[in-house]
């Protein structure tokens, strides 16, 4: 069971659901999308709800996927927010349609703003204002 | 100090100071978790399921309180410790154990229920539906109001302790939950039914709706406690269906309350919700209370601990 969950997380890393997302879903618009407020408020959603499987610097968890990698960096926001809200139940992602969306767009905020820290271009009130914990996960 | 006495129709020991005694219970299963996270963002019923599963690998633990005081009886309090387990994404598995203590009575176990979730659709859907099986080993004298079906009234609840505790019913039960997130609410509705496994009574029906919604759908940049992000508010309306035999409303019990879910930062939920009975048959009010905690992946912080 243990490694039947593994590999199907494994899986997951693919990116296979991305074909699934529908046009008009793909083409959805962040309205937090930049916003440093929304990205504070996203790491903290982050903190509680995703980085238990990807990790708190979001860099992955055991074969669970970087969310900093360019596969999710380069898909649009809303090809994640179908993500969030649909899950990819048989490789192991959980769907959250119990979060709100704004706050999953909160969320998408958030991971896309790894992709600029990756290149030190930090969102300062964000970083002000995320938990401590992951202040110290990007700092490692 | 709680002493141990001998009530009069049976050799097994009860506890004097009853609601003492559960309390006890309830801090030994707190005391198990460790470094707990909150279970967020969930409807906050009491019996209503939404299609809310629990994630892959996460355990919740969460401690349930229901009391109430029966007309011409004593007021009871039933604790019931629940361990839910994230099997897979589409399948959670949850096991509870009850115990219940009645003033002027006595303190006991009334045995354990082992349910299984399964969502049958794998994406979301307008309605989404959750198939629902549970096995249940319970002597007649539980009172954690879990669910009412059939003829289920206020008359099962003033029978004595030492009468229900010998009469044990192993019971198979099957809810279909349908459950629709929109715009930040969330409908349920859980038809039920139960057939005794040990008789040939007829099977029992039963109902629950539920409708919730958080109080705020932004989450807010700074760290709060009290932010209106940590809680959720609804309202539940749950009751028996009658049987095979006599299907309907006639001679049920039926409850109505408000439900409220308050999400401790990086801490436990609490949820609290009275219900009123609506007609003759019911208890005039049930009080609930839970506190739920989720321990994240839980096998994997065994492993990381013996690295």
């Amino acid at each position: 069971m243990v490694a039947l969950f593994a590999l199907s997380v494994c899986v997951a890393a693919n990116g296979s659901w991305l074909k699934h997302v529908p046009d008009a879903d793909r083409r959805k618009v962040n309205p937090y999308a930049g916003q440093p407020d929304a990205i504070a408020a996203g790491a903290k959603m982050f903190a509680d709800h995703c980085a238990q499987c990807h990790g708190p610097d979001a860099r992955g968890h055991g074969k669970r996927p970087s969310l900093r990698s360019g596969r999710v960096q380069s898909a649009t926001d809303g090809e994640i927010f179908w993500l969030l809200r649909n899950g990819n139940l048989t490789r192991g992602m959980p769907d959250w349609s119990f979060i709100p969306g704004p706050s999953r767009w909160q969320i998408i905020a958030y991971v896309k703003s790894l992709g600029a820290r990756s290149n030190s271009n930090l969102a300062p009130a964000a970083v002000r204002n995320a938990p401590a914990t992951l202040i110290q996960a990007e700092q490692r | 100090m709680i002493t141990l006495r001998k009530i009069s129709s049976g050799a097994r020991p009860t506890c004097s100071f009853g609601f003492l005694c559960l309390a006890v219970i309830c801090l030994s299963g707190g005391s198990l978790l460790i470094s707990p996270r909150a279970a967020a963002q969930e409807p906050p019923y009491f019996v209503t399921y939404s299609h809310a599963l629990e994630e892959p690998g996460n355990l919740e633990v969460e401690m349930k309180g229901t009391t109430a005081s029966p007309q011409n009886g004593n007021r009871f309090l039933s604790g019931t410790l629940e361990l839910e387990y994230g099997a897979t994404a589409w399948w959670t598995t949850e096991v509870y154990l009850t115990g219940q203590t009645t003033a002027n009575d006595s303190t006991i176990f009334n045995g354990f229920r082992w349910e299984n979730r399964f969502r049958p659709l794998l994406r979301e859907h307008f309605i989404n539906p959750v198939l629902y099986v549970e096995y249940e080993n319970l002597n007649e004298a539980d009172r954690s109001l879990l669910e009412i079906t059939g003829h289920d009234g206020v008359a099962d609840y003033i029978v004595p302790n030492a009468i229900e505790r010998g009469q044990t019913e192993r019971s198979l039960e099957m809810k279909l939950i349908l459950s629709s997130n929109f715009r930040g609410w969330n409908f349920s509705e859980n038809f039920i039914s139960e057939k005794d496994l040990n008789e040939s009574d007829p099977w029992e029906f039963g109902y629950a709706l539920g409708v919730s919604r958080p109080l705020a759908l932004a989450a807010s940049a700074r760290s709060c406690t009290f932010c209106r992000e940590n809680f959720a508010a609804g309202l539940e309306l749950y009751g028996g269906l009658g049987t095979t035999d006599s299907f309907g409303w006639k001679a049920t019990s039926q409850y109505l309350g408000p439900t409220i879910g308050f999400t401790i930062p990086r801490g436990p939920t609490v949820t609290f919700s009275p219900n009123f009975g609506l007609n003759a048959n019911s208890l005039e009010v049930i009080y609930r209370v839970a506190v739920s905690y989720e321990v994240q992946q839980v096998f994997g912080r065994f492993h990381r601990s013996q690295q």
